[in-house]
């Protein structure tokens, strides 16, 4: 499972915990959030605009 | 495993490691004034009683459409900016917090207070409207408050966002301001967005109009992806509009059916000042449409922004625009004044009242927009049923 991350105000997508009150329930792939689904904190900045978060091991 | 994203400044255990003493800040306990508004009624109580002239019950738009204009002529302009390095440490400053919680107990103390006025009070007929009017401006002041708190990411501020809205009916804005007007902002598509050649009369019944519709739109949007009914307690317009009728009903039963016009005068006042504001905030302002058919990203050049100092103090920090919808969460304590945006010649208390009389607004501010666009009047929001005569007017020669 991986997160993207809104590149105006940092807030982050994760598909472990999808965002249920959006209607994305947990396990919700990124893939499958539509593409003009903006930005739930900024509203800046839609889905495709956001950028995958970078994961060290 | 460590999860990194550049910009994910907001999951909040970050260090601060800023020396606060290096900076103060001026207008610090200048935010108290924003309870000025919601005493407003108070005052006048206290006026009235003392001097016993009527005309005290009209002080609400007297204090925003006269006092707060020549307070902007008077005391000037500031446009010096928190240092970047302080940004954080006023963020998280909570005093800032509670100068704008504070503002919603004093607005319904005083909503209360005035329904007790127009239903014991011994006030005439228009003694009463001059309430409901300053109740209006409360009303609309206290959209800019939810505005404010609607943006934040906590849900008890985004409650209390609710709470403020409840007054003017406006439940709906908390959700078309954050999800479609920043999304459509200085856009043909945006309700809230003014055209080059739209007169304030004709822009106020189609954002009030197009924001419901849009509002509607995007909540049923999300309840269809959750499979919810879109007439149920999951609907969050249809709970914020259900806060408006259980207080009107309630301050109905309380005071008696006396206090339903009033209250109804005083919504409608509340959200028009707010949509005379939503007019001055992006008149005529476009983004242009990239080759791959989307906007370009919303710039400091979309937005009109004022440094006078009284309005600012009066509005949170509103008039610094272009830096709000640059960073929509960012508090208002930390908005920055940007040098690219476009300037109003005075501050939004003044630029309101030019937008009432359009022949006034069209002289000072379609030469300004113009202006802005190095004469090319094609790069502006022009009002369709205008465009003929905008080119006409404004327009180069092939």
């Amino acid at each position: 499972m991986s997160s993207w991350y809104c590149t105006s105000c940092g807030y982050v997508y994760n598909e472990e915990a999808g965002h249920p009150r959006e209607g994305f329930p947990p396990g919700t792939a990124f893939a499958d959030v539509p593409d003009d689904w903006p930005c739930p904190d900024c509203g800046v900045r839609d889905k495709v605009d956001f950028e995958p978060v970078v994961v060290d091991a | 495993m460590e999860a990194h994203a550049e910009h994910a400044h907001h999951h909040h255990h970050e260090h601060v490691d800023v020396n606060p003493a290096e900076w103060t800040d001026g207008k610090r306990y200048a935010w108290l004034l924003g309870i000025v508004v919601p005493l407003s009624p108070f005052f006048a109580w206290f006026y009235w009683s003392l001097t016993g002239v009527g005309a005290f019950w009209f002080i609400g738009p007297v204090l925003v459409f006269v006092i707060f204009p020549l307070l902007d002529m008077a005391i000037g302009m500031d446009s010096t900016n928190p240092p970047d390095s302080v940004l954080k440490f006023l963020e998280q400053d909570r005093y800032y917090r509670w100068c704008t919680y504070v503002f919603i107990p004093i607005q319904y103390g005083g909503l209360v207070f005035a329904c007790w006025m127009w239903s014991n009070g011994d006030l005439n007929v228009v003694e009463s409207i001059g309430l409901a009017l300053t109740m209006g401006v409360v009303g609309g002041i206290a959209i800019n408050t939810a505005h404010e708190l609607g943006h934040k990411r906590a849900s008890s501020e985004k409650w209390l966002s609710r709470v403020a809205l409840a007054q003017t009916g406006y439940g709906h804005f908390f959700i078309e301001h954050n999800r479609g007007h920043h999304v459509k902002v200085a856009t043909p598509e945006d309700p809230a967005s003014s055209r080059l050649g739209e007169s304030f009369w004709a822009f106020l019944p189609r954002t009030v109009i197009g924001s419901l519709r849009s509002a509607w739109g995007i909540e049923t949007t999300r309840l269809d992806r959750l499979d919810e009914r879109h007439f149920s307690r999951h609907n969050d317009l249809i709970t914020a509009w259900a806060m408006t009728v259980v207080l009107f009903g309630g301050l109905a039963l309380v005071f008696g059916p006396v206090v339903l016009p009033y209250l109804l005068v005083q919504a409608v006042i509340g959200f028009s000042l707010l949509e005379v504001v939503n007019y001055l905030e992006h008149y005529g302002l476009l983004r242009q449409k990239r080759e791959d058919g989307r906007y370009e990203r919303c710039l400091p050049e979309h937005s009109w922004n004022s440094n006078n100092v009284a309005s600012n103090v009066l509005l949170y920090h509103l008039q610094r625009h272009s830096d709000h919808h640059a960073n929509p969460t960012r508090r208002y304590q930390a908005l920055r004044h940007v040098n690219e945006a476009p300037q109003l010649p005075t501050g939004y208390a003044g630029m309101i009242v030019l937008a009432w009389f359009p022949p006034l607004w069209r002289r000072v501010m379609d030469p300004r927009l113009l202006a802005h666009y190095d004469g090319d009047v094609t790069r502006a929001n022009i009002q369709p049923r205008k465009l003929g005569r905008v080119l006409e007017r404004h327009g180069r020669p092939a």
